[in-house]
């Protein structure tokens, strides 16, 4: 269809108002969609609306062009009501190449929106993509409202005097197509216009060719009769603060930063990059100002390793990675634990085992991390349950290392460290600190002497006068700390070192239950799987069913209530991103026949997906 | 020589409450007690001084000391010895280690702080066995050599370590033998000295799985002429004087001095110069030529924890301390009322 160029008067467009729209952009990886999709969703962020993102990229850099190996996609659901995932299936998908099309139609829902890219379905991108016939032409597009737009040419003829040359104005569509959602969301165009001059800062006339695309999709919303109508999602009635958005490894690293504040220490991480993790990183990096350094070793167990290096010297050593670096650290993690030193590491799982998934999420490494080292090496588990919870979980991590003097595991996974929701910034005046105590009383000290508490030993730093001591990994004295094989001791000290860390569960909040107190069935979860779940549960509750959830954050030691509540409900379920990690723990633990729904495809799960097979356990 | 600023600290000030566990006769006991002798010269106090370890029998090392110390993981001791260097610059850290430990397990760890110029001293006992997993061949096992895990011999060429740490970009080489306390505390002593990564081969015989593995250069009625003490501004000379060494095409030559007299001129060792002349010297072994002990190479080059601490003077000048509630608020935000 032909657009109408008419520029006016142009009859007033209706507004229609929504109160939740999931948008997915999809493309080529050279298209920019991860980049047209932040932006949208920062715009979207600043407008008031509560979202999560899932952003879904190819762990190739650069795919063969127009390949479906070659796609990249970038969803968003932004709300005026409480968001808690990225959105089952997007309702509205543009699609920037014929490859885009086929990989990402099946997620549309029917009758949903669809916009494509036609200057890019040409033949050769067709059969590239596999397509026998042109979809736009064979009618098997008739499910949906499809908008054929050449954002392509549209773009060139936008940009023709601009001077640039072909390839920066084919990079600049990807404007024109975020200029065009910007409209039909009722978006202002400003704060793009603005962020394009910085980013393109450095060459002016790239950022003046991207505004020209963006006004151009902009305009072409407004002016072309093909959208008929405007959507509006209102501010979402979020609790009063301040926000910003926020992906996890943005919060973690900020956590860290925050953790060095609250801590009194200096944060030293020792990392090797390894995707999804590597944007820690990169944003500690950047904060030097502040008592932070990172150091990018030469592999992960070096990674580590300096981390500890840095613990012996009286700071706090943290290591960030995924998967396959643990499974390089976790000869280290155990001399931390036998050496009861504190140490973070932050695990932002990846789909595995080996290189697996790299760029997709999965909750595989729950069982690594409680059991994966030789010998009795008990250290505590922890996990963030969303982007935002990044940060606060970080905290609760350094904490727990510090009052315990032990390396403690702290999960996350690729969809929450890359995906983004709007985050109620803390008063730092508010937060708590722990600081740590360091002995430097030489009278009577004893390297493995222990506080009656917490079971912990004292922290000496090296330069402290009369209380240099050795530690290592052979087995120690339970209270010299000089080498010992004697068979008693190494008993006491094995369970010494797994009654510290059972006896954390002493100060783990109470869980709390999101539905009745007892009843049919509990849905029993663990980090990322929060928004789906307790979503799912709301739906099946308001459908009048006797449903129940509870998120875990500490995974080791668990929770003391939790046997007792586990009790309570007939049914136990536990969703999870793996074959059933936790509910193994679980079953194990508390003699309960736990149910598991297990989803091991890379992504998320669906709340829909949640409710049909959380019902089938009710029936 | 240094000057010793602390309270009159001795030997025994270093030494441990632990009985010391090496096998009799265990060329270690030498370089424990030459280390012990030569800290308090070094004027630094006992609590400012670490030792960290990996695995092997050099590693108990820092049992012994009475210093801070970490006994770590089988070749891990560079890497975590670079995180506390880095970490509290204000340390003097040493890295005690073996052929096995530095060279195989830990070889990547190795290079990497070597290239780095961390300011370590890392002390590499070798001595050409395994011995705590009870003589296996080691990375610096000559090839042939028959042990346990290879009873009709090592097919694998060995490891120069020399070469190793020159190519890895190391700021001080050397290297001696537990066969010559004398020369060994004079190259302990400026290990200690050196600013940056310094590395330290001590030629340390096993007594039990690889016994007299140097002893025919190393023993002392012969080293004189079969070894040559590099000394920098020095002559490359041995045997008496009567025997030489100067570059010719990149390679060591051999020099009577003896019959050719004055026509042949020794170099003159320079620690200074072009790293290929430490190769070419580091290339010398016996029988063809004498064993070089000394110093191959001593030079300045920034130092990890000065470069680390110039950028952060620099990042703060430029962007002030930090300020976390600031950070947490850059960037778009919003706020609901």
């Amino acid at each position: 269809m032909e657009p109408s160029t008419t520029k006016s008067p142009l009859p007033p467009r209706k507004s229609r108002e929504v109160s939740a729209v999931t948008i997915r952009f999809c493309g080529d990886s050279g298209d920019g969609m991860q980049f047209t999709g932040s932006e949208f969703t920062r715009i979207s962020a600043l407008a008031g609306n509560d979202l999560q993102t899932l952003p879904d990229f190819p762990a190739e850099i650069r795919a063969p062009v127009g390949t479906l190996a070659g796609v990249s996609g970038f969803q968003v659901q932004f709300s005026s009501a409480p968001v808690f995932t990225p959105g089952d299936a997007p309702e509205v998908l543009v699609a920037m190449n014929p490859a885009a099309l086929k990989s990402n139609l099946s997620d549309l829902v029917r009758g949903g929106t669809l916009i494509m890219n036609t200057g890019a379905f040409t033949q050769q991108n067709l059969d590239k993509a596999g397509y026998k016939s042109n979809p736009l032409e064979d009618g098997s597009l008739s499910a949906y409202r499809v908008h054929s737009i050449d954002i392509s040419k549209l773009t060139t003829t936008a940009l023709a005097e601009t001077g640039l040359s072909a390839r920066e104005v084919g990079r600049a569509k990807n404007m024109f197509a975020l200029g065009m959602m910007l409209w039909m969301y009722s978006r202002p165009m400003e704060p793009t216009v603005k962020f394009l001059e910085q980013k393109f800062g450095k060459t002016p006339e790239i950022a003046a060719g991207n505004v020209k695309a963006l006004k151009a999709g902009y305009y072409y919303g407004e002016t072309a009769e093909i959208f008929s109508e405007t959507i509006h999602v209102a501010p979402a009635a979020l609790p009063p603060g301040t926000y910003r958005s926020i992906s996890g490894n943005e919060s973690t690293a900020l956590g860290l930063v925050a953790v060095s504040e609250l801590s009194g220490l200096k944060v030293f991480l020792g990392t090797y990059p390894i995707t999804p993790a590597s944007d820690i990183l990169h944003e500690l990096s950047k904060h030097r100002n502040f008592n932070v350094f990172t150091f990018q070793a030469e592999d992960e167990i070096a990674a580590v390793g300096a981390a500890l290096g840095a613990a012996f010297g009286g700071n706090l050593g943290v290591t960030t990675t995924s998967g396959p670096g643990v499974a390089l650290m976790q000869e280290t993690i155990g001399l931390a634990l036998t050496v009861e030193l504190p140490l973070l590491v932050i695990n932002v799982q990846r789909g595995g085992p080996s290189t697996g998934l790299p760029t997709k999420t999965e909750q595989a490494d729950l069982l690594q991390a409680i059991c994966g080292r030789n010998g009795e090496a008990p250290v505590p588990v922890l996990a963030a349950s969303g982007p935002a919870d990044c940060f606060e979980a970080v905290l609760e991590a350094a904490r727990l290392a510090i009052r315990y003097m032990t390396p403690v595991i702290l999960l996350t996974d690729g969809f929450i460290a890359n995906g983004q929701e709007p985050w109620m910034l803390p008063e730092v005046e508010k937060l708590a600190r722990f600081e740590p105590k360091f002995r430097t009383d030489p009278k009577d000290y004893k390297v493995y002497l222990r506080d009656p508490k917490t079971m912990a030993r004292a922290w000496v730093r090296p330069g402290t006068p009369g209380l240099e001591h050795r530690i290592g990994g052979l087995e120690k004295d339970s209270l010299s700390g000089n080498v010992s094989y004697d068979p008693e001791n190494h008993e006491t000290m094995v369970k010494t070192r797994a009654a510290k860390v059972a006896g954390i569960a002493d100060e783990i909040p109470k869980l709390s239950v999101l539905g009745p107190a007892k009843g049919d069935l509990l849905v029993l979860g663990w980090g990322s799987t929060c928004g789906a779940i307790q979503q799912a549960v709301q739906q099946l509750q308001a459908k009048g069913h006797s449903v129940a959830a509870v998120h875990l954050r500490h995974l080791n030691p668990l929770p003391k209530d939790l046997g007792e509540i586990l009790k309570r409900y007939k049914k136990v379920v536990i969703p999870e991103l793996n074959l059933g990690q936790l509910q193994m723990l679980v079953r194990a633990r508390y003699l309960v026949d736990a149910q598991g729904i297990h989803k091991i495809q890379g992504k998320p799960f669906r709340v829909s997906e949640l409710v049909h097979a959380l019902e089938a356990h009710l029936s | 020589m240094t000057e010793v600023v602390q309270a009159k600290l001795t030997r025994k000030d270093f030494q441990s409450d632990q009985e010391v566990r090496w096998c009799p006769g265990c060329g270690d006991y030498v370089i424990l007690a030459q280390v012990q002798k030569l800290m308090p010269e070094l004027g630094i106090a006992k609590e400012n001084i670490a030792f960290v370890s990996g695995i092997g029998c050099s590693s108990r090392f820092p049992y012994y000391m009475n210093t801070y110390g970490f006994h770590t993981i089988h070749g891990r001791a560079p890497a975590i010895a670079t995180g506390l260097k880095a970490s509290r610059p204000d340390l003097q850290v040493w890295v005690v280690t073996g052929d096995g430990d530095a060279l195989s397990i830990g070889g990547n760890h190795f290079i990497h702080a070597l290239r780095r110029n961390v300011d370590l001293k890392i002390l590499l006992f070798n001595n050409r066995i395994y011995g705590l997993t009870k003589g296996q061949a080691s990375p610096t096992s000559e090839l042939g050599k028959k042990a346990k895990s290879t009873p009709y011999g090592t097919i694998d060429a060995p490891f120069n370590p020399i070469h190793l740490a020159l190519g890895a970009g190391a700021t001080f080489v050397g290297r001696t033998s537990d066969n010559d306390p004398v020369h060994l505390m004079e190259m302990l002593r400026r290990t200690a000295q050196h600013k940056g990564s310094a590395f330290l081969e001590i030629l340390q015989n096993c007594v039990v799985f690889n016994d007299a593995t140097f002893e025919s250069f190393t023993a002392k009625e012969v080293r004189d002429s079969k070894q040559i003490y590099m000394q920098h501004g020095k002559p490359l000379t041995y045997a008496g004087g009567t025997k030489g060494l100067r570059l010719t095409d990149g390679h060591a030559e051999l020099l009577d001095l003896a019959t050719n007299g004055k026509a042949a001129t020794p170099m003159t060792w320079n620690e200074q110069a072009d790293v290929s002349a430490a190769f070419a010297l580091a290339s010398c072994h016996t029988p063809d030529y004498p064993e070089p002990v000394g110093v191959f190479r001593a030079v300045d080059r920034p130092v990890h924890h000065m470069l680390q601490e110039e950028q952060g003077v620099a990042v703060r000048t430029k962007l002030g301390a930090g300020n976390l509630s600031k950070l947490l608020r850059a960037g778009d935000t919003w706020t609901i009322s």
